[in-house]
């Protein structure tokens, strides 16, 4: 029983860092519709960041997470300038192309830079450990699942409170529209893809403690991060994180419980089967079609 | 200018529409045929390679080009094809006949994919063949008693008609040449009937195409199928090219290098696919190239230009380091991927075709011919 516990734990803590990826998958899409298959390397990227900052540079860590969070940001902003806002309008797998490009890109490039090891940031989370009777929880993985409530609280009530948020809502829904009501479209896009940096960035520095960051990262979690959105419904910020926390959990029983290989699979397997009975996943909205 | 006059439907599907068409194929075909005698064994083995991805991006041209289903999935199809080869032929069955049950099963499998993709368009639909591709992975990985785990598997020499047909031989490359042209072909000859119709209805407007009569599910399934069987096909001949075989090379990065064959290519044609494919494999060639002889041309030019020997030889290092920096190929994929979409989104074939309206059309020709609707409503976007 108390192994079942453990492996809860710590698969929801896993969990919350998919969910945390899902996120930025999830606003990119609520706001515009594009499906940014980079977002697992903006997280590396941002991981990267933030070693340079605290590990290279000696920062302090709260001051070098916010300023990794900050760059990284304003390269969200950058590389939506440069990469989709020319395609804003075309056919979903155009955009989804570019952004595979991009990925391919940011993975290079950070191999090229700051070579291909594994880096280890030192966090005040490192070390140290709770514990509830006989159940230990570790620092890092309850860091973890705090941060994530935290941003999950925030950004729900930023899309469902403020303007801003509410502007981001209809430009998804109808670009035109938005626009002829005096929203700023492109302003909106520019701005919800800083945000998702800055959230890949949050689970970028947050993982760090609990594996290590190197310039493949991104892809192997950003593939974790798919089904999670998806199981969640690709448009739900609650969902994104109760899919993340569903896969992590999933994949830690898996690696638990069933025989080797299992790990890697079982989160898939899932996933078509819930496509299989629920094809728009499980908090998604069922579009209309017009013809 | 050519005016093509058309009295009667024959005209209009015919494969060839005028004479032009079979001087150029022709002396294609010509080419390709003396190209094993004339070039270096490097090249025609790349050709081969070539051969092979073309044979795949027909198959994935038919699936997301004209059906308009996006996979990523694809690498899991060539492995089976290949693996199903490989397994097969320990018990010395016939090549012939490996070859045809390497394609059949992939084809099968991928009709047992197509009905659970019915449900399931856009994303969901990428995200499923990501999931369906790595689960094969892991199964080709785990499954030792057929597939001997991660060790990989020997592929013997091909055995046609009791002579040996080693894998960079010519022979070999007119093999892979043979089933790429049967395979473009027959593709042509599929577009032409009524299952090709189907298919670019079913991709322009599935509630279009279920109005006029096309049963839906059906033409996709056979889509799904058809491209699955002829990416077995094409997996045969890669296990064969490649002689040992094993999970790890079947990955996601394979799957996304053919779609971006079908991408560089153009989607919506297979001259685009055969483009794509020469593309990809030549990058190859290409960066080895970059990596032994512009260092030294670049540090020739800089010493013309004035600078010192030692400068220049500073520089050529530099530059050599550069080269055959460890992520250089991911960095131009990235790069070339992106230019493509942004720039480029109907590919080089779009480009030819783009060329050739200028030239018809001299004085005449308006870019805005090719230029893509865009579309900012959710409802319609999600089609």
């Amino acid at each position: 029983m108390l192994d079942f516990v453990q492996q809860v734990v710590s698969g929801i803590a896993l969990g919350c860092v998919y969910g945390l990826i899902a996120l930025g998958f999830v606003l990119v899409y609520k706001a515009t519709e594009v499906v940014n298959f980079a977002q697992g390397d903006l997280m590396m990227l941002g991981g990267f960041f933030a070693f340079t900052f605290i590990g290279l540079l000696g920062l302090n860590y709260w001051i070098g997470f916010a300023a990794a969070v900050i760059s990284m940001a304003l390269f969200g902003m950058l590389a939506e300038r440069l990469v989709v806002r020319p395609i804003l309008g075309y056919p979903q797998f155009s955009i989804i192309m570019a952004t595979i490009g991009l990925g391919y890109f940011l993975r290079s490039v950070v191999g090229m830079i700051w070579g291909t090891d594994d880096f280890k940031i030192e966090t005040p989370f490192s070390q140290g450990v709770v514990r509830i009777g006989s159940l230990v929880l570790a620092y890092d993985k309850l860091s973890v699942i705090a941060a994530t409530i935290i941003l999950c609280a925030l950004l729900y009530v930023f899309f469902n409170r403020t303007m801003l948020g509410t502007a981001m809502r209809a430009s998804s829904e109808n670009m035109l529209a938005a626009y002829y009501m005096g929203i700023p479209v492109k302003r909106v896009v520019s701005i919800v893809w800083a945000i998702s940096a800055a959230v890949a960035t949050c689970a970028g520095v947050l993982l760090a403690p609990i594996t290590f960051i190197h310039s493949n990262v991104g892809l192997v979690l950003g593939l974790k991060a798919f089904p999670a959105a998806v199981l969640g419904g690709f448009g739900s910020i609650p969902g994104a994180v109760v899919g993340g926390v569903l896969i992590g959990v999933i994949e830690s029983m898996a690696g638990f419980y069933l025989a080797e290989g299992w790990k890697d699979v079982a989160p898939y397997v899932v996933l078509l089967i819930v496509l299989l009975l629920k094809p728009e996943g499980l908090f998604g909205l069922h579009m209309r079609k017009k013809v | 200018m050519r005016f093509m006059f058309k009295t009667d439907y024959e005209d209009d599907i015919r494969l060839f529409p005028h004479s032009g068409y079979l001087i150029s194929y022709g002396s294609l075909l010509v080419l390709l045929v003396i190209a094993p005698f004339v070039l270096s064994s490097y090249i025609v083995s790349q050709l081969v390679f070539v051969c092979i991805y073309a044979t795949v991006g027909v198959g994935l041209m038919i699936q997301t080009g004209f059906t308009g289903q996006a996979s990523l999935g694809h690498a899991a199809f060539l492995a089976i094809g290949a693996y199903t080869a490989a397994y097969l032929q320990q018990f010395n069955v016939p090549f012939p006949l490996y070859f045809v049950a390497a394609g059949l099963l992939t084809g099968i499998i991928g009709a047992l994919v197509g009905f659970p993709a019915l449900r399931l368009q856009g994303i969901y639909l990428v995200i499923a063949t990501i999931s369906f591709a790595l689960i094969v992975e892991e199964i080709l990985a785990r499954w030792e008693s057929v597939t001997n785990g991660n060790e990989g598997m020997r592929v013997k020499t091909i055995q046609l008609l009791g002579t040996a047909v080693p894998r960079d031989s010519p022979t070999f490359y007119f093999l892979c040449l043979g089933v790429l042209i049967l395979t473009i072909v027959g593709t042509l000859n599929l577009l032409r009937s009524p299952t090709g119709r189907a298919f670019v209805a079913i991709r322009d407007s599935e509630t279009a195409a279920r109005s006029m009569g096309v049963n839906v599910s059906l033409y996709k399934v056979k889509s799904f199928a058809i491209s699955a069987a002829i990416t077995g096909f094409a997996g045969c001949l890669f296990a064969h090219k490649l002689s040992f075989i094993s999970p790890e090379m079947f990955t996601l990065q394979l799957s996304i290098e053919f779609i971006i064959v079908i991408l560089i290519g153009g989607a919506f044609s297979l001259h685009g696919a055969v483009l794509g494919a020469i593309f990809i494999v030549m990058i190859d060639p290409f960066l080895t190239y970059l990596k032994d002889d512009v260092p030294g041309m670049i540090a020739g030019m800089a010493a013309a230009l004035g600078a010192g020997s030692e400068r220049a030889a500073h520089i050529q290092s530099n530059v050599a380091a550069f080269a055959s920096a460890n992520g250089l190929k991911g960095a131009i994929y990235g790069v070339i991927i992106v230019l493509f979409v942004l720039f480029e989104p109907l590919g080089l074939y779009g480009r030819w075709l783009k060329i050739k309206l200028f030239f018809q059309l001299f004085p005449l020709y308006k870019r805005a011919t090719f230029k893509r609707q865009k579309i900012y409503v959710k409802s319609e976007r999600n089609r």
